[in-house]
């Protein structure tokens, strides 16, 4: 029997019984549709962070408290990186780096008796537009070096909070309340949007002594450093290393570069992924379960069929090759339908939220499903092939 | 020493079912020879054991002792993709309830043992068409096995075993399922087989079926009683 007449022949068998092909194929869909999808998240997140991260800027370097892998998975240690040590490394690093401690804090934000709640209040030295790329103001300026030795409560708003109270006004020389103490608004910094969430436009700078003093916080957040130049980046690196490490174990602060943050988030990415891949895995097993089932059904409605056959002279492979290529034939549209519906999900997907199709996941869909078509369909398969032509036609 | 002109030469063939005090002889101590061309009548009642040597001679089972030789072949030694092979070429069969697929077309039901064979799907459609028409089924070619009468099918399934030129068609109770008409046109299209030289073995119970065959053998309790020739004309 050639390759046509076993399509020909397995087609007839799929068709014949259309509910049941259609149910057991929908098994392998929503198992092939599960891995398409939920890989494309997980690469659509890694892909938007690794650039969210190198939209920073090539030099940044990143200063934060704790071993940045305990803190991703663990309890996390307690906090030693203080406003004093981040002076003291500002100190050392004025020649090949702009140093910009910060602290944030949840908080309420009010003015004129309008109030915004869960804005971040971010405490920072003037050294911040220089240091980050979100510093950019737009309207006004970022407060200086004497506003902020002269102990002046002032701030400079994100833009979400500049729409919110200031549309079509000018906001400078405006008094806010951050928390429960008045500010002198002085800048507006550019728009940066909204990621995974977050929006980054609804923040209120203000200078770290202030924040210090209302808030009692003097524990640092992160302390971002940017190096002047790209050649710097292990220099300063090790810079920050020998000072901090004068005043604190290595397991009280991490050092991390664009490529280092990259990487730690990739380690994290790539463990979503391959946890969300395997419970996908697991429903596309489930279906390879239900063709193996509905194969052993058919083999027993079959099996005066297959003594039939047996008897015109059917061999034994002609009878395992054809319900083995109804096994592979139900699995294989199933994941073919499976990755067609992933891939249009994966795109609507991708307008709202971030996902990147793969093309190794398709190809990996496709060979799982073929391969679970051989896997679960090859018992029933053998089972048909060994039937012994007299007891098959004989029953009934 | 093989003769030629034998098709089966069977020795001491016995079939038992079952082990220890469960064990029960279906044939026993069976010997049959059956030349070329011969038209043979296997009769007894139910139970004894006819089917069971149908079945021995169309390599479906296979016997627990004894020699059973086919066209000079010694069958004891065949593998099962073997004896598929010589079902295929050697052997046509028809069946009581005709055994059909029901989902295949009179047309795809005559080609299924060329399919088998390897012949290409032009020449056994050819082939199959031609048969069909012989035998009177031209109009119903394409017609599932539910939209025809018994006999119609039972001349669908005359030349599926047709299809791959057997010398040796097995027929088991052919006309078993058959009003008496339809059951003459069958036991007619055989003996025409059997004129035209092919071996033709046909196992009853109806006495009027049996001795259409030249030739007449019964079975009783699994063990041949006797041979006889042809004693009535039809």
């Amino acid at each position: 029997m050639n390759i046509e007449e076993l399509f020909v022949l397995s087609t007839k068998a799929i068709f014949a019984n259309k509910l049941r092909s259609f149910l057991t194929t929908l098994g392998i869909t929503i198992g092939v549709f599960a891995i398409i999808v939920l890989v494309s998240i997980g690469s659509g997140l890694q892909t938007y962070i690794t650039n969210e991260i190198s939209s920073l800027g090539p030099n940044i370097i990143d200063v934060i408290p704790g071993n940045s892998l305990l803190t991703a998975f663990g309890p996390g240690t307690q906090n030693k990186l203080t406003i004093s040590l981040a002076q003291g490394l500002s100190d050392k690093l004025t020649s090949t780096a702009q140093v910009a401690p910060l602290v944030e804090v949840l908080t309420t934000v009010k003015y004129k008796n309008i109030e915004s709640k869960n804005v971040y209040a971010i405490g920072t030295t003037y050294v911040y537009p220089k240091a980050v790329v979100y510093g950019k103001t737009v309207i006004g300026t970022f407060f200086s070096k004497g506003q902020e030795q002269s102990g002046a409560n002032v701030a400079v708003i994100g833009y979400t909070v500049y729409s919110k109270y200031f549309k079509n006004q000018n906001p400078i020389g405006q008094k806010i309340f951050i928390g429960n103490e008045k500010y002198t608004v002085v800048g507006v910094t550019e728009k940066s949007g909204v990621s995974l969430g977050v929006d980054h436009d609804n923040v209120v700078y203000m200078p770290l002594e202030a924040a210090h003093s209302q808030f009692g916080i003097d524990r640092l957040t992160e302390i971002v450093v940017n190096a002047k130049s790209q050649e710097l980046v292990p220099i300063v690196k090790t810079q920050i290393n020998t000072v901090l490490s004068k005043k604190l174990t290595k397991d009280e602060f991490s050092i991390q570069t664009g490529d280092t943050l990259v990487n730690t988030i990739s380690n994290i990415t790539n463990m979503l992924s391959l946890a969300l891949g395997g419970i996908a895995a697991i429903s596309l097993l489930v279906g390879g379960i239900g063709v193996a089932n509905i194969m052993l059904v058919s083999v027993t409605e079959r099996t005066k069929e297959i003594g039939l056959r047996k008897a015109l002279g059917a061999k034994r492979n002609d009878i395992l090759a054809q319900f083995l290529l109804e096994a592979v034939m139900l699995s294989v549209t199933g994941g073919i339908i499976g990755i067609i519906l992933g891939m249009l999900a994966s795109i609507g997907i991708a307008i709202i939220l971030v996902s990147t199709v793969t093309w190794w996941s398709v190809i990996l869909a496709f060979g799982f499903s073929a391969a679970v078509g051989i896997i679960f369909g090859m018992a029933p398969a053998l089972r048909a092939s060994k039937l012994n032509p007299i007891d098959a036609l004989r029953y009934e | 020493m093989k003769k030629v002109d034998e098709i089966i030469r069977m020795t001491d063939i016995t079939k038992t079912y079952g082990e220890g005090e469960a064990e029960t002889t279906v044939l026993r101590d069976i010997d049959l020879v059956v030349k070329k061309g011969e038209f043979l009548g296997i009769t007894g009642r139910s139970g004894s054991g006819k089917s069971t040597l149908m079945h021995i001679i169309g390599l479906l089972d296979s016997p627990t002792s004894g020699n059973y030789v086919l066209n000079g072949t010694d069958t004891s030694k065949l593998k099962e993709d073997e004896l598929a092979f010589r079902r295929n070429k050697e052997i046509g069969f028809v069946f009581q309830s005709f055994n059909l697929l029901p989902k295949l077309s009179a047309l795809e039901n005559v080609i299924l043992p060329a399919i088998y064979a390897g012949i290409n799907n032009k020449e056994r459609t050819e082939k199959a068409t031609m048969l069909l028409t012989m035998l009177g089924l031209e109009n119903h070619i394409g017609k599932k096995p539910n939209q025809m009468s018994g006999g119609q099918q039972q001349r669908v399934a005359i030349a599926r075993a047709l299809m791959n030129d057997p010398e040796l068609i097995l027929a088991d109770e052919p006309t078993g399922n058959l009003d008496t008409k339809s059951g003459d046109d069958v036991m007619k299209t055989l003996r025409h087989l059997n004129d035209e030289g092919k071996t033709v073995i046909i196992i009853t119970h109806e006495h009027d079926i049996a001795i259409q065959a030249k030739k007449l053998i019964q079975l009783e309790d699994g063990m041949l009683m006797h041979e006889r020739k042809k004693t009535v004309a039809t």
